[in-house]
This record gives structure tokens, sequence and C-alpha cells, in this order.
């Protein structure tokens, strides 16, 4: 539980921080008056709900690697070889990842023709990314490492299965990325455009925290 | 208005009951008197915050409720509320007065919760074994020591799971009735252990309690301080029968206590009896005379079929009718013709003989007899099969004797006579306390019938 | 991530003109909550059923049959689960969250409205698969509502096959819906709020709500780990929690796990999940009060403060569950203290809600009744939680029938009476119509007394050592007949406050049709959902402008001022101010 207490912790502790220094001081009853709140309101929804969404994540993943650190000091734990295939699958994250940054700079710019490069690229390497997964998963079953093998086993396919889920969730949002770049940004481009800029970087923002899981899961994997 | 008259009277009512109600802890039957005295504090406490927070809410709903005025006699529309929106000097106040409070909770607490958890040198240990719905127990030797056991160990004639290489474990005392005796005045640390799921050791008379969980081995301890029995209560939900899950400790001087310990099997003596087939038959004809030379039974004797039931089974009710535990109720005339055959089977090695024999028997369905709602008796069922099995075939390790194929006719009277506490009333029989407990379901003669007819489907 | 943008927070959001995009597809916050609170009041009935019909057993145990112990275990255990996660957390955040949380910030809609409809459905969802397991072989499980390892999917516990499988996939599907809806209301909070409405400027209903659901949020994952893992032993056979063991005499296909590690898990939710509850209720009540004492809150710095230090203390409490567990014994030490340390903030918000209504002008109405109720209610469980918290205390006290009168007075009765305060103070607004006053008043009276008589005496049943979660007693020494006529006593008075609720649904349905015309504010209060153009307000909430936030939430019975309240949207008069820093050390 150490972990996910830590997490737990130190978000609450940003939270009340960041709320105690703007806040706790002012005595609302005295204050009256329209007072402009900067920050947040500003800040467009998505960006704020993908950020609250990213902290349900981390959550989870933390209490998956917590659970997995206390499950792996009982002695029926046999660690398990991992596929080298996992190095290969890590590149293609990272190239994915570096290149719906790419995408989003290129949405910036206004730049279509590097935005739609980039942004196929990035959907492309994660699909990869994603088969590559499958592909590691089946050389394990046919070395003879089942789910219930040994709970080691278990929780590679259940830590690798959670973060493809977790891909393929944000292949649906790059593919409505897509969407808009390709049609709607063909008939109102000037509506659209904010949109567009929008939905690229929250997809390169969510890519670069799955990148970021992946790493850390990779290195549980790896370590035990 | 009616509403501050009613916090106040409820205020009252709970002192009151607090003071005037029957129910508070049983009279203390061990050293945690401390545990006894840190609640004591806390209801103290708390007391005090709770009578003095009610009433003075009481009162602000009396002084400050709104009254409609006669606009006739006041221009003013009734009184208006003050605007106070904080005092930080009173909440600082208020905080350290809470503070305070809670450490004069807390620390006792924790001190004794140190000595909850710290063992003394001197304790003597024993080990109390949980299963589904079953206590037993098992004692250090000679040697002082426990030895090794394990799940894998665990057959139907090692029910302890004991390492039949470990020498440490050979002279271990193995008790397989719920019922325990403990010396007085000694401290005793229990090791806990779990054959299947969880459970909870608690004894109420002793304040103790402790979950037993499978795959670890946990530990209380206590020094029992006056002589007596007391139930051990299983407290953590182990399935179906887990409100029937009791055994019981019975609490003797010193000597007593040597006395009854000298008595008990160790694991060597269990292990390394071969019961004889042979000699097992002869004793038989003793049987046959009314259960049939085939063990089938015979209904107009009111005896039931005893081929191939299981040798536990067997040996235990052979044994409770040679004690006086079972067949002993006035209205339990066929048991009571059991009691005088056990005489003349002399001695635990005759019993275990004819129940091995027993066990050897072929058993052959015997004719139905008892009619009744098959459906009616599959729901019923249910809560059977936990120990018997979904086919009524038995489960030696839960002590479960098999059903299917058993005369219909013996399920019935058994059935009537754990209801109506003819049989399994005796306080050693906690093994009959389950079944009389387990009868209760069955609200009358009709289920009865029901689910023993259930039960002759399977044969 | 599932958003539709309102790009333009100023605009009407589309008006859906058809009967089933109005009421059943609706994406109207209002619309939502109303769905989700039917649903989860529809399944919290049938959890209260399911009690009466094991409180019977209890009673009378020898004279039903009605009860047989695997269905006594799979009511308690539905009736456990049903209560705390499909009534309680979907009411007081799907309902009351959903509701309030725009209106009370001063916002057209949640932000993303087509995923707050999505979440309603999956709850339905879950729902719909919880019932199921009443109805397929061996019926629901029945492993007690923390579903245990390993004998919740062992044999010998009523519905380990299939029920347990359904429970666990219910609760992940409720876990889904609750984090669609969870993102939602934070994010609402966090970005959608009106011009002016700063965060210190929002109603303590709304911030008990925006931590409660942070909470849920963070703690929903603990349970989602567990459930997934226990649903792969259940269903592959991993060994996640299951350790080697003998089920029906057998050895069984498991090996090496921790049931503790469940246990763990499952509190690392469980705890938090009291708040979850607990935090809005603390919210609505302190706007209760305020509005019916015509008082500001007492201390709105510290009671936001409390909210916040209670929800983040609730994190490091979980294994106070757990004192007789068998796990490592000195966690004890640690757990026991912070589980203290979380009693000060609370007794706090106590003290302030008391110390509002001191010197204030208090109107006994419906829903100041049900909320001062729920002081009474919850002083008497917040206490008994300081003798379960404390670890030596819980020693005699643990898995008796003193846990369950304290969880039911401070997470059963206390939140249920908030519940039906909130209810009874919104139904103006959510209906336009007022509520019959003398209805509501005997249902207060008899379910405040009522329910205070079933679990007073279960504390000193519990004391005596009766221990919780028995089908029967049968012949125990140690409990006196007394015992049992209590036992008997308590399911008498269990009838008689279910029955008494029949008054609550009677009114409601009553006053829907035939209660007075309510007007736009009829208590006088301050806070933006009763500033609204319509009442009930319309999809939208707003008209044509968003309404604009001037002043605090407790504007009550401010010095000089005429009315006894001045609504969040006035203007700001200059010559108020002088008076409002020493107005209590004038008077």
């Amino acid at each position: 539980m150490n972990i996910s207490l830590l997490f737990a912790a130190l978000t609450v502790a940003i939270l009340v921080w960041c709320f105690l220094l703007q806040h706790l001081k002012t005595k609302p009853w005295l204050e009256q008056g329209i007072i402009e709140e900067g920050g947040t309101t500003k800040v467009p929804a998505p960006r704020v709900g993908l950020w609250v969404f990213l902290a349900v994540v981390t959550s989870l993943f933390g209490l998956f690697t917590t659970v997995y650190n206390m499950r792996s000091q009982f002695p029926d734990w046999r660690p398990l070889q991992d596929p080298s295939l996992l190095w290969f699958n890590t590149g293609l994250l990272v190239l994915g990842s570096i290149a719906l940054q790419l995408a989003r700079g290129a949405a910036r710019r206004e730049n279509l023709d590097s935005l739609r490069l980039s942004l196929t690229t990035g959907g492309a390497l994660t699909i990869a990314f994603l088969i590559g997964q499958l592909v590691a998963w089946q050389q394990l079953t046919d070395a003879g490492y089942f789910v219930t093998t040994n709970p080691a086993d278990a929780f590679f396919y259940i830590l690798t299965g959670l973060h493809g889920l977790h891909m393929l969730g944000g292949l649906w949002f790059w593919a409505r990325a897509c969407l808009s770049v390709w049609r709607k940004l063909e008939t109102s481009p000037v509506m659209e455009i904010t949109n567009v800029r929008l939905r690229v970087e929250l997809c390169s923002v969510y890519w670069h925290y799955l990148l970021l899981i992946w790493l850390i899961l990779f290195g549980l994997l790896l370590s035990t | 208005m009616a509403l501050a008259v009613a916090l106040v009277l409820l205020v009252l009512g709970s002192v009151l009951f607090h003071f005037l109600s029957p129910w508070y802890f049983t009279p203390l039957a061990s050293n945690w008197g401390l545990i006894d005295l840190t609640v004591n504090i806390t209801f103290v406490i708390t007391g005090i915050v709770f009578v003095t927070t009610n009433l003075f809410l009481a009162y602000c709903i009396f002084r400050y409720r709104y009254k409609k005025v006669d606009p006739a006699l006041s221009t003013e529309n009734g009184h208006k509320a003050d605007y106070n929106p904080e005092n930080t000097r009173l909440e600082w106040w208020l905080t350290i007065i809470t503070s305070v409070g809670i450490i004069a909770m807390l620390a006792p607490g924790l001190v004794v919760w140190a000595m909850f958890i710290t063992v003394p040198d001197e304790a003597s240990e024993f080990e109390a074994v949980g299963q589904q719905w079953h206590w037993s127990f098992r004692f250090p030797g000679e040697d002082g020591e426990l030895g090794n056991v394990d799940i894998r160990h665990i057959t139907k004639d090692n029910a302890f799971g004991m390492d039949p290489e470990d020498p440490v474990g050979q002279d271990d005392i193995l008790i397989e009735s719920p019922i325990v005796h403990l010396p007085v005045n000694q401290p005793v640390r229990v090791w806990l252990r779990s054959k299947d799921v969880l459970h909870d050791f608690a004894v109420p008379q002793f304040r103790t309690k402790m979950d037993l969980v499978p795959g670890h081995v946990t530990y209380t301890w206590f020094t029992p301080t006056i002589v007596g029995e007391y139930e051990i209560l299983c407290e953590e939900l182990c399935g179906l029968a887990h409100f029937a899950m009791r055994g019981r400790i019975v609490v003797d001087e010193q000597a007593d206590f040597e006395a009854w310990l000298d008595e008990q099997p160790t694991y060597a003596m269990l292990s390394q009896t071969e019961p004889d087939l042979g000699l097992g038959q002869a004793s038989f004809a003793l049987c046959a005379a009314c259960h049939g030379q085939q063990g089938q039974g015979m209904q107009i004797l009111n005896a039931p079929r005893i081929a191939g039931l299981d040798t536990r089974y067997v040996e235990r009710q052979l044994r409770y009718y040679r004690d006086g535990i079972r067949g002993a109720h006035e209205l339990d005339t066929a048991g009571a013709l059991m009691r005088p055959i056990l005489i003349a089977l002399a001695g635990d090695d005759a019993i275990k003989n004819v129940a091995a024999y027993i066990e050897t028997m072929p058993a052959e369905p015997q004719p139905i007899t008892v009619l009744g709602d098959i459906e009616r008796g599959e729901d019923l069922y249910i809560n059977c099969a936990a120990c018997h099995g979904a086919e009524g075939q038995g489960i030696w390790a839960l002590n479960a004797p098999a059903l299917a194929g058993q005369s219909d006719w013996y399920l019935v009277t058994q059935l009537k006579n754990f209801k109506d506490e003819i049989r399994g009333a005796h306080r050693l029989d906690l093994y009959g306390d389950q079944m009389m407990m387990m009868a209760d379901i069955l609200s009358d003669d009709q289920d009865i019938d029901n689910v023993v007819a259930y039960l002759n489907t399977f044969r | 991530m599932a958003y539709v943008a309102i790009a333009d927070r100023d605009t009407h959001p589309h008006n859906p003109d058809t009967f089933i995009t109005k009421y059943i597809w609706s994406q109207d916050h209002k619309v939502i909550a109303i769905q989700y609170a039917i649903t989860a009041i529809f399944v919290g009935v049938i959890a209260l059923v399911l009690s009466l019909l094991f409180r019977l057993q209890l009673g009378f145990p020898d004279s039903f049959s009605l009860v047989a112990p695997n269905e006594y275990y799979q009511y308690v255990t539905m009736h456990g689960m049903i209560m705390v996660i499909y009534l309680l957390t979907a009411l007081f955040l799907g309902g009351f969250g959903n509701y309030l949380i725009p209106l009370m910030c001063g916002a057209r809609d949640m932000v993303f409205p087509y995923m707050n409809m999505l979440s309603f459905w999956v709850y339905l969802l879950s729902v719909i698969v919880l019932l199921a397991s009443f109805f397929v072989p061996g019926g629901p499980t029945g492993a007690g509502w923390t579903l245990y390892p390993p004998q919740s999917i062992s044999e010998g516990t009523p519905g380990a096959s299939a029920g347990i499988v359904l429970m666990l996939l219910s609760l992940i599907i409720f876990i889904a819906a609750f984090t669609m809806g969870g993102l939602n209301y934070v994010t609402t909070v966090l970005q959608a709020r009106t011009r002016g409405m700063t965060l210190m400027r929002m109603p303590l209903s709304v911030w008990g709500i925006f931590v409660a659901t942070i909470l849920g949020l963070l703690a929903f994952p603990a349970l989602l780990v567990a459930s997934v893992m226990l649903l792969l032993d259940r269903v592959i056979g991993t060994s996640f929690f299951m350790p080697e063991m003998l089920s029906m005499g057998a050895n069984i296909d498991y090996g090496g796990g921790s049931p503790i590690l469940f246990q763990h898990l499952f509190w690392f939710f469980g705890h938090p999940e009291v708040y979850i509850v607990a935090l809005p209720a603390f919210g609505i009540v302190s706007d209760i009060l305020s509005v019916h004492a015509r008082k500001s809150i007492f201390g709105y710095r510290m009671m936001v403060w409390a909210i916040v230090a209670i929800g983040a203390l609730s994190f490091v409490v979980w294994a106070h569950h757990m004192y007789v567990s068998g796990m490592n014994p000195y966690f004890g030490f640690f757990f026991a203290t912070t589980t203290l340390i979380i009693a000060v903030p609370t007794a706090l918000k106590v003290y302030n809600w008391i110390l509002t209504l001191w010197r204030g002008d208090i109107h006994l109405r419906v829903p100041m009744l049900f909320a001062i109720g729920f002081l009474f209610t919850f002083i008497h469980g917040g206490l008994t939680g300081l003798f379960l918290g404390n670890v030596t205390v819980d020693l005699p006290l643990s898995d008796t029938y003193f846990v369950v009168g304290h969880f039911h007075m401070v997470m059963g009765v206390s939140p249920v009476l908030v519940i039906f305060a909130a209810i009874y103070h919104w139904f103006p607004k959510i209906t336009g119509r007022m509520f019959h006053e003398g209805l509501g008043k005997l249902h207060f009276w008899l379910t405040l007394l009522g329910t205070y008589s079933i679990y007073l005496p279960m504390h000193y049943l519990g004391i005596l050592g009766l221990p919780r979660r028995y089908y029967a007693y049968g012949d125990t020494d140690f409990i006196p007949e007394s015992a049992h006529v209590m036992n008997a006593g308590i399911t008498v008075a269990a009838l008689l406050v279910a029955a008494a609720q029949s008054l609550f649904f009677i009114n409601m349905i009553w006053s829907l049709f035939k209660g007075k015309k309510a007007g736009h504010n009829p208590w006088g209060a301050t806070t933006l959902e009763w500033q609204t153009p319509d009442t009930p307000p319309k999809h939208g909430n707003w008209g044509h402008n968003l309404p604009e936030v001037h002043r605090w939430p407790y504007d009550y019975s401010v010095p000089g001022e005429k009315e006894d309240f001045i609504p969040q949207t006035e203007p700001a008069r200059m010559s108020a101010i002088p008076n409002r820093e020493h107005a209590h050390s004038t008077k």
C-alpha cells in the first residue's frame, strides 16, 4: 500500500497546499462584488477533465504496482523471463509519443500536411505497439507461461492488458481527432481549428502519460 | 419545542438505558481487566460529550426557536439571528479540548495494545485449528514444541496435516473434538491456524479475539482466571454454517487439566495403530442382530443401514452411545438400545476395529418409504449440502456422514430428534449442536419429508 | 475524455423536444439526477425489504421459517452492498451531486453532458446485473458485503459459483459509471463556475460533494483492482488472494496467495467510502441548518478545512477495520492514532453546526427537523466510532452487534436523515410544489425515534458479546433470555420504521400533483439554485444570462438589512461592510 498511500498523500497535499495558499486566508463574508478568478475557469473543460482522469489512472496503476510489490514478497513467486520483444515495443511507443508531440506542434503552426503525417504515424506506431504486445503474449503462452502458471505471469498479463486497454481508449480519441482533421476541417476550417488543436494536444498529453506509465510498469516487470 | 424536549428525553433515556439495561460485559474470566478499563474510560469521556453537546443543542433549539409574533403587538417580525461568521479563538479552544479528550482515550488504548501483542515468556502454548465449521486443538507434547504441519499432508487418517517425517510432531497431543481444557491462572498463547477459509477465535468472557487466516499462523494470548466453561465463537463470516461453528474451553485446576491431557492421544499413537478388520468383523456379530448381516438395517427393529458409513462418524457415534452422550434422552427409545451393546464392545480399540470393518461393507440403497415435495426439498437441501455434499455423499473432513441411500425412515426420525432436542442436546455433543441449529430450518414434519424425499433421488 | 464541448457557456445547449430525449435519453443534469435518485431509492427499498426478512429471522428464530441460512447470508450481503454502494453513493453523488453542482455553481449543465447521461445508463446496467444475481442458480453471493476471499469464491458459501461473479461484474460496471460521473462533477466544479463564484464562495454542499467525488475517484480504483483480481481468481484460477487450502475436504488448485492482501485493498477503498457518503451529507446539512436557522454557517473556513482534512485523513485509516484480522499487530498503533486524529476535525464540524443554531432564528420546518435529527444520530454514531477506532477498545467489540449499531447510526440513519432533509428541502425547487408539512413531521418523528430504538439496544447486545452475522444463536450460555426478547423488540421496531417510510412516498407522490405552488424561493435561501428564472429550472438553468455572484452563500440576518437574507446574486452594498467584521462582538 505504501506507493498508493504516498500517491494519495501527495495528491491531497498538493490540493490542500494550493488551496490553502489561495483561499483559506480569505474571509469570504467580508468580500463583496465580483471577484474574477484567474486560472481554472479559463482552461477548457476537456483539458481539466483529462488531468482529473489521469489522476484516476495514476491511482489505478499505483494500486496495481503496490499489490504487485506486496504479492511478489510471497515465497511462491517465480520471476518471469520477460520477452525481449518488449524492448522493441517500448521503442514503438516512444516513437508514437514523439510523433504526436510533432502533430501538436504542427497543429499550433496550422501546418496541415505535417499534422496529417505525424498524426497518422503516431496512430500507426501505437497500433503496432498493441500488436507487438499481443505477439509478446503469444510468445509467452507458447513458452508455457499461462495466466494461471504463477502470480508473476498473471500480473504480467493483467498489467500489460490493462495498459493496452487504456491505449485502445486513447486510439478512440485519436480516431476522433483524425475525423476532425480530415472531415470537419475541410468544411469549416475557421470554426474547427481550435477544436483540432485541443484534441491533438490532449491526445499527445495522454500518450506521454501512458508512455510514462508503461516505462514504470516495464521497469517493474524487469526488476522482479 | 417538541424537538428540544425530545432531545432531552433521548439523552436521559440513553443514560438510563446504559445504567438499567441488563446487557453489559459478561463477567470477566481472564487477565484482560485492562481492556474493560479502556472501554470504561471511553464510555465516561464519550458519555460526557454526548450529554453536554446534546443538551446544549436542545437548549439552542428551545431558546432560539422562531416564534410567531402577533403583528398587532409588535412591529418587529420575530427576533433576528445574530450575524456571527466565525470565532477563531473559540474554535481553537474547542480543538484543544477535543484533542485532550482524544489523547485521554488513545493513550491507555495504545499501552494496553502493547501488552496485548507481547506474549509473556512463561506462557504455555497450544494450537486452535479452525475449519468449516468445526474447531480442533493441538498441544505440544513432552518436548514442549509443536511439530510441522501442512495442508498437503491432510488425509482422512491425518486430519491435522501433521508432517509424518517430523520427529518433533510425534508427541503432539491431538484433540479432534471441539472441547478443550486449559489450566487456570496459567498464561497461554494460542496459535491460530485455518485449514480452509477465514475464521475468528473469540471468547467473550476472555475479551480476546483474533482471525484465523489460511496461509498464515496468527496468535493471541490470555490467562484464564476463573474455573468454568466458556464458549468459543467464530466471529468471522466463514460460510453457510458460520453461526453453528462452536467450541468450548473448559478451565480446570492444574491437576484436573493434567489428568485430562494425559487421556488424550498423541499423533504417534493415532498414526501407529492400524485397525484390525478381523477383530472388527468378529465384533460385528453384535451389530448384525439388528442391523442385519450386510449391515443393511431393519426398519422393524428401528435399525438403520450402517454398511459403508464413514469410520470417523461411526467411531464417534459409538463412543457417544457408550458415554451416554447419545441415546440417553428418555424419548430416544431406539437409541437407548445401543447402550448395552456398547458395554459389551469394550474399549476404544474394539470401537475402532468395528467401525473400520463397517466402512468396508458394500452399501446398498435402501427402499423408499418416505414421499414428499422434491422441489421444496431441493431448496431446503442447499443448506444441508454445505456439509453433507451436493449429492448427499457425505464429506469426512466436515464430519458429515453420507445421507444418500441411507434408510429414509431413519433420516426422518433423526431430523425430528434433532429438532426436538432429543438428539444433540448433550453438552458434550458439539456436532449434534450444529445439527440442532440446522434442523430448525425445517419448519414442520412435512418439510422433513420433503428434504428426505429429495435425498431419495440420489441412489 | 469524451466530451461534447459547450463551447460557449452563455448560450443554450441543444433543446430536446421529444419526450424520449427530454426524459429518457436526457443530457440535462437535473433529469439525470432524478433518474439516479429514483433508481437508487428503488434498489434501496429492495434492500430495506431484505433487511426486514432477515430481521424476522433474528427476532423470531423459532416462529418464522421464511429464511434459511443460505438466504439469510444472501440477504445480509445484498442489503449491505446495495445500501452502501448502490443507494448511498449513487444517491449522494449521482443524485444530489448531479442536481446541485451546476445549479449551485451557476453552470448551465455538467461540462460533459453526454458522458453524464452515459454514467446513469451504465449505473442502471450495474444495478440490473446486481439484481440478476437473484435469478441465477445458487442465488446471489452470501459472502458478506466485504466479499472476503477465500470464502467468497469457495464452496460452502451461498452464491460462490455464479452469484459472486455477477456481484464483481456489477461492481466493476458501477465503478465505470461512477468514474464517468465523477469526472464530470470534479471538472464542473473546477472549470464551469460562473463569474464571481470563487471556491470560497461555494456552498458547503458543493464542497462536500466535490471532495467526496475526489475521494471516490481515487478510492474506487482500489475496489476495481480487488474486484478484477478476485474475479480472475474465481473464473480463471489465478491465486492472487487464494492460499493453499482445503475446500469440502479436498485440496483445491490454489496456493500462495494472501487473503489479507484483499482486505487491505478492500478497506483502502472501504474507509474513504464511508466519507464518500458522509462528506456530501456534512455539506448538505450545513446548508440546511444555515437556511432554516436564518444564520450564517458558523466557521465557514473551518468547515471547508475540516472537509478537506477529513478527506485526506480518510486514506490513512483503513486498517482500523482489520485490528483482529491477523495483519501485523504493530499496524495497530499507527491506525489507532490516525483514526482518533480524524475525530478532531469531525468533532469541530459538529460544534460548528450547533454553534450555527446558537443565537439563530430557528424555523423548525421539516428539512430542519431532519437536519437536527442528523446532528443527534451523528453525535451518537461518531462517539461510538471512538470505541471501535481505538485498537484495544475494539477487541471485545469488533464483529459484534456493537459494530452493527455503530455503523447503522453513523452510516445508515445519519445519511438517510440527511437524504430526507435534502429531498424535503429541495422538493419545492425540483417540482415547483410544496410537500405536506404534517405528513413530513410525522415521518420525521417515527423515523428518528424508531431508528434510535433499533440501534441503541444493539450497542449493548454487542457489549454483551452477541456476534454479528449469526443466523441464529441457539443455546449460548452467556446470552440471557432477555437478549432474545430484545432482538424480537428490535425486529418490531424495524418493521414499524419501514412501514413509516410509506408516509414519505405518499407525501412525495401526493405533493407532486396536489401540493401548493411553491414559488421560486420558499425558504428565503441565498444560494444560486433558488435564484433561477424558472421553477422548476428549465434545461440550461439560467435563461439568457448566467447569474453573477457578488457575495458568499451565507448572508443571513446581516445587521442593518431589512430582509434576513441576501441572495448571492445581489450586488455589493458598501455600507454593510464595516458592520460585519465585529458583528458578533457588538451584540
